[in-house]
């Protein structure tokens, strides 16, 4: 059984005041995540991403298409028991406590009032919400509130979370924490869907990711197939390095970067020889840091697959 | 059906912390202490400007929280998104809607128990320091159990507004809620006219309209005893009965409607 499943799945807007045009903000999304995935549903602004979360979480209902939830109709309120929803930047109730909040939450599953205070807890601590938890939610930060909105994705112990934006107004040792709770989620055989613009972060923790573009899914698949490419050039690091040395090798490279003293940084393009430019560099009396190769990125892969999208669409 | 539980103690939590309902209720109970000096003024109708000023008090008071809490129950919850976690959980747009109206039902109920203990604590008061031979001289006695049969009509009309209020919450902007709500507040207290309009119009079309905003429009009259109650005339019971009726088939009609069309909405 699929954890997630869209059959092409489009969302119209009507826009206008006088006569209302249809805006197509989902084109046919057809994409199967598989249970235990982390899936990284990435674009640029205004790709549709949040758009297909919210016609997943039936916020939205959609013009044509279908989508299923651990072999559920979407809508179906038993399987919202089974997974948990961080909207973006989410909001709460102004006047309640993180801690009230989240008892009140545990509460529409059913839970007793141990258990909900018992998981309140238990997750204010894993998101790093600590005394503050007694405080009324309006006086919360941008990122105490992105915290205590993971803290409510996770009330039920879901076997599916949708992610909109996790990283959204973190410190970096917030984020450093969310990504290690998505890879316990993983961990768990939990299904992690998260939306992002932020494709470090999809790189770090996707096994397949799904690239979205002016509402159409531009490119899907594993991450290592994805990015199973070409070298594009090597990248040599090497120190001790004189200016007369380096002149004598500079044709041959394709950038060089000063990082430091007699520490440069040398790109050179794909088809040449490392080993030969690095020997020669060796006996020159300059040392060898590293040697990497070149590979296109994550980012390489997302501008060419969305500039191609948005041409196809002008 | 526990998740209705629920949302209406998280109403009625977020509503009790809010400092505009704690002004409201401060302003009515003020208002019934200051009708105690005002009942000094006058001989021998200390008791009855007492009650009329505290019955009219805690329905004014008890409709600005009505209208006030209630436009913003849906509205500021999907205008700041706070919807969108909500309804991720097991929790149906309808079961939403109900939590949401009891929620703010409670509420009224315990800030109305508020002002009817004021209002009576003020009524004892008077009844203590007046002397025997001039207490006689009342129409009806200061601690009168009318008094709660209008309490229990003003919170009844309040519940029906309330609804009303929670209705165009779910589909237009707090300013247009409360315009439309306290329009429809007035219009009840006179729709009994529009009943008899055909007595003066003489276009038919006209009079077959007005009759038929008569039944669509609140009839809020029936709730208002407050002159009968003050002037220690009884309410019948048959009356009584009849309005509860009408308030409760009136106020599940508007939470039909109201669920209908927050169950159709996209949030987005």
């Amino acid at each position: 059984m699929l954890a997630i499943e869209t059959d092409a799945l489009t969302k119209d807007y009507a826009v206008g005041f006088w006569r209302k045009r249809p805006y197509r903000a989902l084109d046919r999304l057809t994409l199967q995540v598989g249970p235990g995935e982390v899936f990284g549903f990435l674009g640029p602004n205004g790709a549709g991403k949040t758009t297909t979360l919210k016609l997943l979480m039936q916020l939205i209902y959609p013009t044509a298409g279908h989508a299923a939830i651990l072999g559920k109709r979407v809508g179906d309120v038993g399987v919202r028991r089974r997974i948990g929803y961080l909207p973006e930047n989410p909001y709460f109730y102004d006047h309640l406590t993180a801690e009230e909040l989240l008892v009140y939450f545990a509460s529409l599953f059913g839970y007793g009032a141990a258990e909900r205070r018992a998981r309140a807890s238990r997750l204010l601590d894993q998101v790093g919400i600590g005394p503050e938890r007694r405080l009324q939610l309006r006086m919360f930060s941008k990122g105490m509130l992105q915290r205590v909105g993971l803290a409510q994705a996770l009330v039920n112990d879901p076997e599916v979370v949708f992610l909109d934006e996790p990283m959204s107004g973190l410190d970096p040792i917030g984020r450093q924490q969310v990504r290690s709770l998505i890879l316990s989620l993983r961990d768990r055989g939990c299904t992690v869907f998260f939306s992002s613009h932020i494709l470090a972060d999809a790189e770090a923790l996707c096994s397949r990711v799904g690239i979205l573009a002016g509402g159409r899914l531009a490119a899907e698949g594993r991450l290592s197939d994805m990015l199973a490419f070409q070298i594009r050039g090597w990248e040599l690091v090497v120190a001790g390095l004189d200016q007369t040395t380096l002149a004598a090798f500079e044709s041959s490279l394709s950038r060089c970067t000063r990082i430091g003293e007699g520490q440069y940084a040398l790109e050179l393009p794909a088809g040449t020889s490392p080993e030969r430019l690095a020997a020669e560099l060796v006996s020159s009396g300059a040392t060898l840091v590293s040697l990497n190769p070149v590979r296109e990125t994550l980012e390489d892969f997302f501008m060419k697959h969305v500039a191609g999208s948005q041409h196809a669409g002008s | 059906m526990s998740v209705i539980p629920s949302v209406a103690v998280s109403v009625f939590r977020e509503s009790v912390r809010d400092k505009v309902l704690y002004n409201l209720v401060f302003f009515a109970v003020l208002l019934i202490g200051v009708s105690l000096l005002l009942s000094q003024l006058t001989a021998g109708q200390d008791v009855k400007i007492i009650k009329d000023l505290g019955l009219a008090a805690t329905s004014v008071f008890g409709l600005f929280i009505a209208v006030f809490v209630g436009i913003g129950l849906v509205w500021k919850e999907v205008e700041r998104r706070s919807v969108y976690s909500l309804l991720a959980k097991p929790i149906r747009r309808w079961e939403f809607i109900l939590g949401k109206y009891l929620g703010l039902v409670f509420t009224l109920a315990v800030n109305l128990a508020v002002m009817a203990v004021a209002l009576h604590a003020v009524l004892a008061y008077q009844a203590w320091i007046t002397p025997p031979e001039l207490a006689k001289a009342w129409e009806a006695p200061a601690i009168d159990p009318g008094l709660l049969v209008a309490i229990g009509l003003i919170f009844l009309q309040l519940t029906l507004v309330t609804a009303i209020a929670l209705f165009f919450s779910t589909f237009s902007s707090p300013l247009l809620s409360a315009a439309l709500t306290f329009g429809l507040f007035v219009i009840g207290h006179f729709n009994a006219d529009l009943k008899n309009f055909e007595q003066v119009v003489e276009s038919p079309v006209v009079a077959w309209i007005a009759r038929g905003l008569y039944y669509l429009l609140p009839n809020l009259a029936p709730f208002d005893v407050k002159a009968q109650v003050v002037h220690g005339q009884a309410v019948a019971l048959g009356d009584v009965l009849l309005t509860i009726v009408y308030a409760l088939v009136y106020i599940a009609m508007l939470l039909v409607a109201t669920t209908w069309i927050f169950g159709k909405k996209d949030f987005k």
